[in-house]
C-alpha cells in the first residue's frame, strides 16, 4: 500500500468511509509532509495544524458514532490566501494585508467547512493574483515540486505546487486569466476553471470582478470533479452568482461520453508553441481518436487580440477595486508622522514658489498614496496604473470600451465554434514552467504567457488543464480543455476518460 | 500614443500611488510597451459590436429587502490601522 500522502481523494475517501484510516491520520500524514517538504517548495503561507487536527478529530467521532459526515468527511484540503477565512491571516500575499483577519468566512470556505473537508493553511500566490509565476508574492516564492529552480506557474501557484508535492489531495485556487489552469500545467496536477459564475466570489478578495472564478485543483479529474460539487452552487450573496442548478459532478464523471467532438485550433499548435509541447499534444489528438472522439479543426479568429483585451480590462477592474486599500478601513497604513514631516519639508521647500504649493498633496491624499506605494508591490502597481491611464478622461473609448466590443468577439468566435464541437482541446502553456527571475524584469513576455488561457475567462466559459506528458527535462505539460457555459460535467468526463487512457497524471515527485 | 513620464505622473495621483523618480522612469517604459502591444487592438473592425461589460449579461438581480444584522461594528473596526472607540481616524481633511 502507497503511504497516504501519494493516494487520490478519491482513494483516501474510499479507505476513510471503509474505516481503514481515520481522519486524525490523514491530516498529519499531510502536515508531516508539509513540515518535512514545505520549507523547499514554499507552498504555505500559513499551516493550521492545530484546527486541523481538532476538526480531523471532530469528524472521526462522529463517524465513529454513525452520524452523518459530509461530501469531503476527512479530506485535507489546501485554500490559497485570497479567500477570507474568519479570524484567520488572509494576506493575498501582499504586504498591504500582512496582518488583514477578516471577519467572515468565503462562501468557498464554508462550504469546504460543511462538507468536512478539513482545511490544512493557506497557499501563497501572486500578489492580489496578478502574475503567473508566484514570484509576486510579496513573503516568497513558490518552487516547482518537479524542478526547485523552476517557478510553479501562478497565481495560484502555493495551491498547484502544495497538491504537486504530496502537501495536499486538493485545494482550491481562482482563474482571472489561467491562474488555475497554467499553475496546474506547470506542476502536473488537474486544474479547473469553473464557468463564470458557477462558484460563489463571496469572501473572495476581487481582482477583476467579470473574470475572477474559483476552481479545483487535483490529481485527477475524479477528484476535481468531487471538490467542485462540494464549491459549485447558487450564493444569494453573489448577485453574480449562476443561478443554475449544479450537477452533482462525483457521480458522473466517469460515465464516458460517447462520440464526443474535439475541436483544435490549428493556429495553436504553431508559431510560439515548444516544440515539445506540440507533439505531446499531437499524442492527446492520437489519443483521442482511439477512444473514439471525432477530431475537427476550427477557427478562432479573434483569439489573436485576447491578451491586448485582457490586459486592458483586467487592471481596469483592478484599479476600480483596489481602490478599497486606502490605510484606513485595513491593511497597511504609512508611519504618519513621518509622512507629515515630509509634507512639513515639502511646503517649506515650496514657499518661495506659491504655484508649487498648489501642486503638493493634502495631508490625507498623501496617506493614501504613501500606504499603497508602501504596500503594494511592483506588478500590482502596474497594473493598477496601467487600469487607472485606460479608464482616464480621453482614453476610454480607445482602451476600455475598444476592448470591451473585442470581448464580444471572443465570445462569439466560442459560440460558433461550440456548434460544431463538444469541446475545444490545445496546449494549456507556451512552454512548460521557466527559470525563476527569467521573466521578472520583463512584465510584456510573462502577459504573453497568457496566450491560451485568458479568452475562456473573457467569454465565461469553462476550462481545464490535465497532464498530457513530460519535456525531456522532466518538466510537465498540461492539455487545456474547453467547453460551453456550464458544462463542467461535460469537460470533467472529457478529461476522465482522457486520463483512463494515459497515466500522466499519476506520475509522482 | 506616446506615454510620457508627465502622463505616468498624472495617472500616479488618479490612482493615489506615489512613485519615485525611478519608479517612474520605469514604469513609463514598461508600461509603454504593454500599450504599444495593446494598440493592436486597433487593427480590429468593432463597428456595430455593442461591448461586452459582463460574461453573464445579467441584469437587476433583485434581492428580498429584509432587514438583517450587520456584522459587529467591533469586528470590522478591529483591523482598522487607526481607530478610536467608534470610527476610523484620518489625517485632518480640512486646513489646520
Amino acid at each position: 500500500m502507497s503511504s497516504l500522502v501519494e493516494q487520490t481523494a478519491a482513494e483516501l475517501l474510499r479507505r476513510l468511509q471503509a474505516s481503514e484510516v481515520s481522519a486524525t491520520e490523514v491530516a498529519s500524514a499531510f502536515l508531516d509532509r508539509i513540515a518535512s517538504h514545505d520549507e523547499k517548495i514554499g507552498a504555505f503561507l500559513s499551516v493550521w495544524r492545530e484546527q486541523a487536527l481538532e476538526r480531523a478529530a471532530d469528524v472521526d467521532r462522529r463517524r465513529a458514532a454513525g452520524k452523518p459526515v459530509g461530501l469531503l468527511a476527512g479530506l485535507p484540503v489546501a485554500v490559497k490566501d485570497v479567500f477570507c477565512t474568519r479570524g484567520e491571516l488572509t494576506t493575498c500575499a501582499s504586504k498591504m494585508l500582512e496582518h488583514f483577519r477578516p471577519p467572515y468566512d468565503a462562501t468557498v470556505v464554508e462550504k469546504i467547512e460543511a462538507a468536512d473537508g478539513i482545511i490544512l493553511g493557506k497557499t501563497n500566490m501572486d500578489e492580489f493574483a496578478m502574475g503567473g509565476s508566484t514570484e509576486n508574492s510579496a513573503y516568497r516564492p513558490t518552487h516547482n515540486p518537479w524542478d526547485n529552480e523552476r517557478v510553479p506557474g501562478g497565481s495560484s501557484g502555493g495551491a498547484a505546487a502544495a497538491v504537486a508535492a504530496q502537501m495536499a489531495p486538493l485545494s482550491v485556487g481562482t482563474d482571472t486569466g489561467g491562474s488555475i489552469r497554467q499553475p496546474a500545467a506547470f506542476c502536473g496536477t488537474v486544474g479547473l476553471k469553473p464557468t463564470y459564475g458557477r462558484v460563489s466570489r463571496r469572501g473572495l478578495v476581487a481582482f477583476a470582478s467579470s473574470l475572477d472564478q474559483a476552481g479545483p485543483l487535483a490529481r485527477t479529474a475524479e477528484d476535481a470533479a468531487l471538490l467542485l460539487e462540494v464549491i459549485a452552487g447558487h450564493d444569494p450573496l453573489d448577485s453574480t452568482s449562476a443561478n443554475a442548478p449544479a450537477a452533482r459532478y462525483s457521480q458522473t464523471v466517469s460515465q464516458p461520453l460517447e462520440k464526443l467532438r474535439i475541436g483544435i485550433v490549428r493556429e495553436h499548435l504553431g508559431a510560439g508553441l515548444d516544440a515539445e509541447i506540440a507533439a505531446a499534444v499531437e499524442e492527446a489528438i492520437r489519443v483521442w481518436k482511439d477512444l473514439g472522439a471525432e477530431i475537427q479543426e476550427i477557427s478562432l479568429p479573434h483569439n489573436e487580440y485576447a491578451i491586448a483585451t485582457y490586459y486592458i480590462i483586467a487592471p481596469c477592474e483592478a484599479s476600480s477595486n483596489l481602490a478599497r486599500y486606502d490605510g484606513v478601513h485595513y491593511g497597511y497604513r504609512t508611519d504618519e508622522t513621518k509622512m507629515l514631516a515630509q509634507l512639513a519639508a515639502e511646503r517649506k521647500a515650496a514657499e518661495v514658489n506659491p504655484a508649487r504649493l498648489e501642486e503638493i498633496d493634502t495631508p490625507l491624499v498623501r496617506m493614501y498614496r504613501q500606504s499603497r506605494s508602501e504596500g503594494f508591490g511592483a506588478e500590482v502597481k502596474r497594473r493598477v496604473m496601467l487600469g487607472a491611464y485606460a479608464l482616464s478622461a480621453g482614453y476610454y473609448d480607445a482602451y476600455y470600451l475598444k476592448a470591451l466590443k473585442v470581448r464580444r468577439l471572443i465570445r462569439q468566435d466560442f459560440d460558433q465554434a461550440f456548434a460544431k464541437v463538444d469541446v475545444i482541446m490545445g496546449p494549456t502553456t507556451p512552454t512548460p514552467a521557466y527559470r525563476l527571475g527569467e521573466k521578472v524584469a520583463d512584465p510584456l513576455a510573462s502577459y504573453l504567457g497568457d496566450t491560451y488561457t485568458v479568452s475562456a475567462n473573457l467569454a465565461g466559459i469553462c476550462s481545464l488543464s490535465t497532464p498530457c506528458g513530460f519535456t525531456q527535462s522532466g518538466l510537465p505539460i498540461g492539455l487545456q480543455l474547453q467547453a460551453p457555459a456550464l458544462e463542467e460535467d461535460r469537460l470533467l468526463r472529457a478529461a476522465h476518460m482522457y486520463q483512463t487512457a494515459t497515466d500522466w497524471h499519476l506520475r509522482r515527485i | 500614443m506616446a506615454l510620457t513620464p508627465e502622463k505616468v505622473k498624472q495617472v500616479s495621483l488618479l490612482a493615489r500611488l506615489q512613485l519615485s523618480d525611478a519608479e517612474l522612469e520605469l514604469m513609463t517604459r514598461q508600461l509603454g510597451r504593454v500599450l504599444e502591444y495593446i494598440d493592436k487592438l486597433a487593427e480590429v473592425d468593432t463597428e456595430n459590436v455593442a461591448p461586452l461589460a459582463h460574461a453573464m449579461e445579467l441584469s437587476n438581480v433583485f434581492a428580498d429587502d429584509q432587514v438583517a444584522a450587520s456584522l459587529p461594528r467591533e469586528e470590522v473596526l478591529a483591523n482598522a490601522p487607526k481607530r478610536d472607540d467608534a470610527c476610523y481616524r484620518v489625517p485632518a481633511v480640512l486646513g489646520d
